[in-house]
């Protein structure tokens, strides 16, 4: 099982971004017992098949690494819901997309800790490839709720390219403006 | 700190006048790649690319480097992995790269033009590539 959630969300961001995805959306929401996620992405998709496979951790569809002959991200998405008392769902349709959502409960002792939202969004934002990207943040306790909505192009206007240090680090300074 | 506005990411950019200084440093600049694979992010990537990011801007190299990341890149055995590309000095793949490496990496390879021999990994998995 990865060391956080936010990795996991990274690893499974990843995917949507290798799927050749135009847009993906990711949506954070958080309570004081749950924490949830939703990755969305119009990328290739899989068919029912392919989408059972994936369950499999000694499966990949071996056309990055022919010889590999392991698949661990989804596997470690189930094993960390299965783990944990959390939930997941995965839907896909080959050419049009995938749909993901975890849920995972805060009070389990088992449930890995949330891990750096703000370093979670830069890295998510900042891969080299043409997307879009919202990410939906929100956080609510017993007597407030905040959130926020982001999204690459914005970000990109504003900033360039997200890719010197220079940008990534101001990056940085604005998401954490966000998530105090 | 109050919420910052694009507005205000927009001027602090133009406060630092980015592209004047990368039209300067053109051909010049440092590329980092760091694989965030399955692989790479469980034995920490995200961690060596903050490391890079802190360090570089401390060392005022923000300006003339650039860092991309990218998926598994077939050295799951010796991750996380980065792939620097500096002027005057081959490219190379360093492995076990951990946020200490990163700031060594920086200060050797990049600052000092010297290569961190031990790290370098000089051939794919085997798994990956048949001899």
């Amino acid at each position: 099982m990865h060391y956080t959630i936010c990795e996991l969300i990274a690893d499974l961001t990843q995917n949507a971004i290798e799927a050749d995805a135009k847009v993906i959306s990711v949506r954070v929401h958080e309570t004081e017992t749950e924490l949830s996620f939703e990755i969305q992405d119009n990328g290739k998709g899989m068919d029912s098949e392919t989408l059972k496979k994936v369950r499999n951790p000694f499966y990949t569809d071996g056309i990055k690494h022919p010889n590999r002959k392991v698949g661990l991200g989804i596997p470690f998405l189930i094993q960390t819901a299965n783990q944990t008392d959390g939930t997941w769902h995965i839907d896909s349709q080959k050419g049009k997309g995938t749909k993901l959502k975890a849920v995972f409960s805060l009070s389990n002792i088992d449930t890995p800790p949330l891990g750096c939202l703000t370093s979670l969004f830069r890295q998510i934002l900042s891969f080299p490839q043409n997307y879009e990207m919202n990410i939906e943040r929100i956080k609510e306790t017993k007597n407030d709720s905040k959130n926020y909505s982001i999204s690459r192009s914005e970000l990109i206007e504003a900033l360039g390219e997200l890719e010197t240090v220079e940008s990534l680090d101001m990056l940085r300074t604005f998401l954490e403006s966000h998530e105090e | 700190m109050a919420k910052m506005t694009l507005e205000d990411l927009r001027k602090l950019r133009n406060e630092t006048q980015t592209e004047i200084q990368r039209r300067e440093t053109d051909g010049k600049s440092v590329q980092i790649i760091v694989g965030m694979g399955t692989c790479g992010i469980a034995s920490g990537a995200k961690l060596t690319l903050d490391s890079f990011i802190t360090e570089l801007k401390e060392k005022n190299l923000a300006h003339t480097t650039i860092i991309r990341q990218t998926g598994c890149m077939g050295f799951c055995a010796n991750e996380p992995t980065v792939e620097v590309i500096a002027p005057d000095m081959p490219k190379v793949i360093y492995g076990n790269v951990t946020p200490d490496v990163a700031k060594e990496i920086i200060e050797k390879h990049i600052i000092g033009k010297t290569l961190l021999d031990k790290l370098i990994i000089d051939y794919p998995s085997v798994d990956v590539v048949k001899k």
